[in-house]
C-alpha cells in the first residue's frame, strides 16, 4: 500500500515514452501503412468471411467493415485473436443529407463565402470504408498492450444488429444511447430503455430528418464578430462590412 | 453568563442573608436557564462553528453582522424564526411538532446538575451524573420521532442510525465515567469536584487529583463518546449530509430547525461542562479554598473556560476527520471502546482497593 | 482479498434477494432514489437503489437532467463555433476539451500547430488537469464527511484558475484553442507566475497527503471499497485514473500522444495495482504532483516563435473521418469527426470520459453499503456535464 511499492521506476515511463515517440515517426515516414495494413490482414484471417471493406489512413487509423450478421463475431474476434480488450465506444452514424440543411444560410454567413443552402441530394453518401444503408454503427476497439486501434463499422439496412452486451459489458449504455437517438435497435440487449430522453419522448433527436426545433424558431444570426487572425491587423469593422454587402 | 450565574449563586444562597421560597427559586431557575444555555449555545457556535472552523479553513467566516460577524448568530436565529414552518402532508403531524421539544428540553435537563460554585446548581441531586446521561440520552427519543414522523426515507434511514449510535455510544459513556466515580466514592457531581480538588496524586496533592491524569483512558473514551452522541464527525452519519442529506433533520425548517440546532450545540456545551467537571476539576481551581468566597465569582468563570477548552477538542476533531461507515462504527463502539472502558474499571477498581 | 470481499457481499445481497422472492413472509427492501438533487452527486444524477437495510442489492443510474444535445448542435455550427460548445462539457478542466477537437479538425486538415502553441498549449492543458483534479481530491474528502481538505482545494484551486484567466481572459470557458495555434500568446511575467502556483499545488499535495491519505478512517472508508479489476474496467471502457489505479498502465499522453508536446519531457504515468477507492485517490493525488512537474519542464523548455499556424480565413474542413483522443483530466476523451468538405461537421461523437467511467455504477455498487455509494461515486469522480454532454 505504500508509495514505494507502486511506483513504475522512473526511466520506464520515459523510455517507453520515448519508444513511443520513434514508432510515430517510422509510421509516418512510410508510404504505405505497413503495421496497419497486417493489422487488418489479421483481422481479415481471423474472421474469415464477413469483412466487407476495409480503410487506412496512413500514420492514423484504420477502418473496417463487416457483415451485419457477423457484427458480434467481430467483436469476439477483436477481442479475442486480436487482444483488443480495451473498449472504446460505440456509437451510430445517420449518412443521410439533413433536409434542414446546416442552418447557416443568413446573409452575413453567405457574404463570408459559405455556400448557399444547396439542394439536398436524397443519395446516401457513406464514409471511410464505404456502406450501403443509410444508418451504420460503428465502435472503436483498443489493444492497450501494442497500441493498436481499430474503428469497426456495419451496415443497418432494417435498422437491426446484434448487441454487444455479452461481448463488452460496457456497449449497454452506449447501445441504449444510440438506441433512443437513432432509434436502432440492439438484438439480445438485455433493458433497451431511455438513457438520456424522457421515457415518452417522441423522434429519434440525432437523425438528420429530426428538426433541431431551437434553430427554427430563432434562425441563426451568422457570424457577426468576426476574430481577426492573429498577425492580421484587419478591423473588425471591415469585416462586418464586407459581410454585409 | 458568567454574571447571571454568579447572580444564581448568590440568590439561592442563603449564607448572604436571602432566604427565598421554593417557588421563588424555581422561578429564578428556570428563567437562568432559558437564558443561559441558547447564550452558551451561541458562545459555542460563534467562536467554534463559525471563526475557528474558518480560521482552520483559510477563510474568514461571517464578517457582515456586526464586529467581525459578532451578530451573525442573531440575524440567523431572525432568519429562522421568519421562516414558514413546513411539513411533509404524509408527515404524522402532532409527532413531527413534538421531537424538536424533546430534544431541547432533553438538552436542557443536561444542564440541572452541573455545579458552577460552591452553591451554584440548580439541583444537587445525590446520583448527579447518573441523571445527567440518563436525560442526555432521552434526545435519541426525539431523534427518532423527528427521523420517523417525517415521511422521508432519508429521514428515517438518518433517524434509525441516529438510534443505534446513540444506544452503542451511552454505553462507553456511562462505563467511562464508573471509573471517575469509583476514584471519588460518590456520583454526586459537586462531591467528584470536591474529590478532585482535596484529593492527592501518590501522596502529593499540589494542584489536587484532576481525573483526566489517573483516568486518563476514562477521559479518552469518555470524549469519543459524547463526539458520537453529539453526532458530531467523525461520527455523523444520521446527518451526514453527502448521504443522507441532514437525515432525521431533513424536513425541518424555521423555528423547529432551529430548536434541533440549540439542542445539537447546546449539548456540546452541556456535555464538554460535565467532562471538565468529571475529568479536569469542574469549577475549582488549585491553590483555592472551595469556601473563598471569591469562588462564587469565580467559579463560574473557571468552569466555563474549561469548558471551552474541551468543547475546542470537540470541533477539532469535528472539522479535521472524515466520517466512519455505520457498521465501522458499531464495530468500534462494540468490539474496542466497550471491551477497554470494562478493562479501565477493572483496573481503576483494583488500584483503589490496593492504595 | 478484496475481491473476494466483495464477492462475499454480492452473494448475500444475492442470498437476500432471493429469500425476499422465495419465503412468503418477506421482508420489504427499500427503494430509495439518491439524487436528482443531491449533494454527492454533484450534478443532476439520480441513482435508483434498492436497499436490503443498508445494503445495496440494485442500483440504477437515470441521467440525462442535463442533456444538452451537442452531438446535434455541433452539426449547424462551424468548427471555430464548435470549441464554445464543448467547453461547457467537463466545467472543471475546460480548456482541455477543446484540444482533442482541435487536434482532430487539424488532423483533417493536414494541418500542425507552431511548436511554441503546442507546448502552451499542453501547459495549458496540464493546468486544467490540476484545476480538475485538485477539486477532486477536496470533494473526495467532503463526501466522506471532512470539510476542510474542499476549502484548501478551492484556495488553492484560485492560483491556477488565476493562470489561466491571464492566458485565456476566461477563468472557466477558455475557449482559446484554434485550429493551427492558440489565439493568443503569453502575457509578460506569467512564467514566473506559473511557477510559483505550481509551487503552491505542490504544497497543497503534500497538506492532502497529511489531511486525507494519511488519517486512519480515509482508509477503513476506502481501502478494499469498490474494488475493480482489470479485465473489468477494460470491458467497460474505464480511462483515465480509474483504469491506471486498478493496475493497467496505460496514458494516451505517453502512448497515443498527438499534438501534444509530453514527448519532449521526463515524466512518469502513476499506477496502482489495488483498483479500489483509496487506489484512485492515490493515484491522481499523484498525477496532480506530477502534472506540476509536467508545467514546471515545459516552462523552462518552451520555444519561441509564431503561435499559429497558416490557416484559411474560412476554415473548412476537407472531407475524411478522424478520431483523436487525449487524456482529459477525467480520462479519455475523444472526438469522432466525420466531414464532408464543409463549414462545419457532418457528425461529432463525444466520447467523454465520465460516461465510461460511470457506466460501471450498476455493477460496482451491487452489494455495497450505502454509505460506500458515495465513497466510490466520488472516487470514480464523474462531471455531469461530461457524462450527459
Amino acid at each position: 500500500m505504500s508509495s514505494a511499492e507502486n511506483e513504475t521506476p522512473q526511466a520506464d515511463g520515459a523510455e517507453e515514452a520515448a519508444a513511443g515517440a520513434e514508432e510515430a515517426e517510422e509510421v509516418e515516414e512510410a508510404p504505405v501503412d505497413e503495421a496497419r495494413e497486417a493489422l487488418v490482414e489479421r483481422f481479415r484471417s481471423e474472421m474469415g468471411e464477413g469483412v466487407i471493406e476495409h480503410h487506412i489512413e496512413v500514420g492514423r487509423d484504420t477502418w473496417v467493415r463487416v457483415e451485419n450478421g457477423s457484427w458480434r463475431h467481430a467483436a469476439e474476434v477483436a477481442k479475442g485473436a486480436m487482444g483488443m480488450d480495451y473498449f472504446d465506444f460505440l456509437s451510430a452514424m445517420d449518412w443521410m443529407e439533413s433536409p434542414y440543411g446546416r442552418s447557416e444560410d443568413s446573409s452575413v454567413d453567405l457574404a463570408l463565402g459559405r455556400a448557399e443552402a444547396a439542394e439536398v441530394s436524397d443519395e446516401i453518401v457513406t464514409g471511410y470504408a464505404g456502406g450501403d444503408s443509410r444508418f451504420q454503427v460503428f465502435a472503436r476497439l483498443s489493444n492497450l498492450v501494442n497500441h493498436t486501434s481499430l474503428t469497426l463499422k456495419v451496415d443497418l439496412p432494417d435498422l437491426t444488429v446484434a448487441s454487444w452486451v455479452e461481448v463488452f459489458a460496457g456497449a449497454a449504455w452506449h447501445e441504449r444511447e444510440a438506441w433512443e437517438m437513432f432509434g436502432l435497435n440492439f438484438e439480445g440487449h438485455p433493458s433497451l430503455r431511455a438513457l438520456y430522453l424522457p421515457t415518452d419522448f417522441e423522434g429519434h433527436p440525432l437523425r438528420k430528418d429530426f428538426p433541431l426545433l431551437a434553430r427554427h424558431v430563432k434562425p441563426w444570426p451568422g457570424i457577426v464578430d468576426v476574430e481577426p487572425m492573429p498577425g492580421e491587423d484587419e478591423p473588425k469593422e471591415e469585416a462586418t462590412a464586407e459581410a454585409g454587402a | 453568563m458568567s454574571t447571571a450565574s454568579m447572580t444564581a449563586a448568590a440568590l439561592v444562597d442563603p449564607v448572604l442573608g436571602f432566604e427565598l421560597a421554593y417557588w421563588q427559586q424555581t422561578t429564578i431557575k428556570v428563567v437562568l436557564a432559558l437564558v443561559i444555555v441558547p447564550t452558551a449555545t451561541a458562545i459555542v457556535v460563534q467562536t467554534f462553528l463559525f471563526k475557528m472552523m474558518a480560521g482552520m479553513q483559510s477563510r474568514m467566516g461571517p464578517m457582515e453582522a456586526g464586529p467581525y460577524g459578532a451578530l451573525q448568530l442573531m440575524a440567523d436565529g431572525l432568519k429562522f424564526i421568519q421562516k414558514e414552518l413546513l411539513a411533509p402532508s404524509a408527515a404524522d403531524r402532532r409527532v413531527y411538532a413534538l421531537a424538536p421539544v424533546v430534544s431541547l428540553i432533553a438538552t436542557f435537563m443536561v444542564f440541572v446538575v452541573i455545579p458552577v460554585g460552591p452553591n451554584g446548581f440548580a439541583a444537587n441531586l445525590r446520583t448527579g451524573i447518573f441523571y445527567a446521561l440518563a436525560v442526555s440520552s432521552l434526545s435519541v427519543v426525539g431523534v427518532l420521532m423527528a427521523g420517523w414522523s417525517s415521511a422521508n426515507k432519508y429521514a428515517l434511514i438518518g433517524g434509525i442510525r441516529a438510534g443505534g449510535q446513540l444506544i452503542a455510544y451511552e454505553l462507553p459513556l456511562v462505563l467511562a465515567v464508573i471509573g471517575v466515580v469509583i476514584q471519588a466514592g460518590s456520583l454526586n457531581l459537586q462531591d467528584i469536584v470536591v474529590a478532585q480538588h482535596s484529593g492527592e496524586i501518590f501522596g502529593w496533592g499540589g494542584i489536587g487529583s484532576p481525573y483526566i491524569i489517573t483516568q486518563f483512558v476514562g477521559f479518552l473514551l469518555f470524549m469519543i463518546s459524547i463526539q458520537a452522541e453529539l453526532t458530531q464527525p467523525p461520527f455523523d452519519m444520521p446527518v451526514a449530509e453527502s448521504e443522507v442529506v441532514g437525515g432525521w433533520q431533513v424536513e425541518y425548517s424555521g423555528l423547529q430547525f432551529l430548536f434541533f440546532y440549540i439542542a445539537e450545540f447546546g449539548a456540546a456545551f452541556g456535555f464538554s461542562a460535565i467532562a471538565s467537571t468529571l475529568f479536569l476539576g469542574g469549577w475549582a481551581i488549585p491553590f483555592v479554598d472551595l469556601d473563598a468566597g471569591i469562588m462564587h465569582i469565580v467559579g463560574p468563570l473557571v468552569l466555563f473556560g474549561k469548558t471551552m477548552a474541551v468543547a475546542f477538542l470537540i470541533f477539532w476533531v469535528r472539522f479535521s476527520y472524515p466520517r466512519f461507515r455505520e457498521d465501522q462504527l458499531q464495530q468500534f463502539a462494540w468490539k474496542f471502546l466497550i471491551p477497554l472502558a470494562l478493562a479501565n474499571i477493572v483496573v481503576t477498581g483494583i488500584l483503589k482497593v490496593v492504595f | 482479498m478484496a475481491i473476494t470481499e466483495r464477492d462475499q457481499l454480492n452473494y448475500i445481497a444475492t442470498q437476500a434477494a432471493d429469500a425476499r422472492v422465495n419465503v412468503e413472509l418477506e421482508t420489504e427492501g427499500m427503494t430509495i432514489n439518491i439524487g436528482p438533487q443531491h449533494p454527492a452527486t454533484h450534478g443532476t444524477l439520480r441513482i435508483v437503489a434498492r436497499l436490503d437495510g443498508e445494503q445495496v442489492i440494485s442500483a440504477d443510474p437515470v441521467m440525462g437532467y442535463m442533456h444538452r444535445g451537442y452531438e446535434k448542435l455541433t452539426e449547424v455550427r462551424s468548427y471555430p463555433q464548435v470549441t464554445t460548445l464543448i467547453n461547457r462539457i467537463d466545467w472543471v478542466g475546460s480548456f482541455a476539451n477543446e484540444v482533442p477537437f482541435i487536434l482532430a479538425a487539424e488532423q483533417l486538415m493536414d494541418i500542425e500547430a507552431p511548436e511554441r502553441a503546442r507546448y502552451i498549449r499542453t501547459v495549458l492543458f496540464e493546468l486544467s488537469r490540476i484545476a480538475n483534479i485538485i477539486l477532486f481530491l477536496g470533494d473526495m474528502a467532503v463526501q466522506l464527511g471532512a470539510i476542510t481538505p474542499a476549502f484548501f482545494a478551492f484556495r488553492d484551486r484560485e492560483f491556477v484558475l488565476n493562470q489561466i484567466e491571464a492566458v485565456t481572459g476566461g477563468r472557466f470557458h477558455p475557449n482559446f484553442d484554434r485550429i493551427g495555434g492558440l489565439k493568443d500568446d503569453l502575457p509578460a511575467g506569467w512564467i514566473k507566475e506559473t511557477k510559483q502556483a505550481m509551487d503552491k499545488v505542490r504544497t497543497f499535495c503534500d497538506q492532502m497527503d497529511d489531511l486525507v491519505v494519511g488519517n486512519e478512517i480515509f482508509l477503513q472508508r476506502c481501502v478494499g471499497i469498490g474494488v475493480i479489476p482489470p479485465s473489468v474496467a477494460l470491458e467497460y471502457g474505464l480511462s483515465g485514473a480509474n483504469l491506471r489505479s486498478s493496475g493497467v498502465d496505460w496514458d494516451l499522453r505517453r502512448d497515443e500522444n498527438i499534438g501534444l508536446a509530453y514527448d519532449e519531457i521526463d515524466w512518469k504515468v502513476w499506477t496502482h495495482d489495488d483498483g479500489d477507492s483509496f487506489a484512485r485517490y492515490w493515484v491522481r493525488l499523484q498525477e496532480t504532483r506530477e502534472a506540476a512537474n509536467i508545467v514546471d519542464q515545459l516552462l523552462d523548455n518552451i520555444p519561441g516563435g509564431p503561435i499559429m499556424a497558416k490557416v484559411p480565413r474560412i476554415i473548412k474542413v476537407p472531407e475524411g473521418e478522424a478520431y483523436v483522443r487525449t487524456e482529459n483530466p477525467l480520462g479519455e476523451m475523444g472526438y469522432y469527426i466525420v466531414s464532408r468538405g464543409d463549414t462545419g461537421p457532418f457528425r461529432v461523437k463525444i466520447r467523454s470520459a465520465s460516461f465510461s467511467n460511470m457506466s460501471i455504477t450498476s455493477w460496482i455498487l451491487r452489494g455495497v453499503y450505502v454509505p460506500d455509494i458515495i465513497t466510490i461515486l466520488a472516487s470514480m469522480y464523474f462531471i455531469l456535464g461530461d457524462l450527459d454532454r
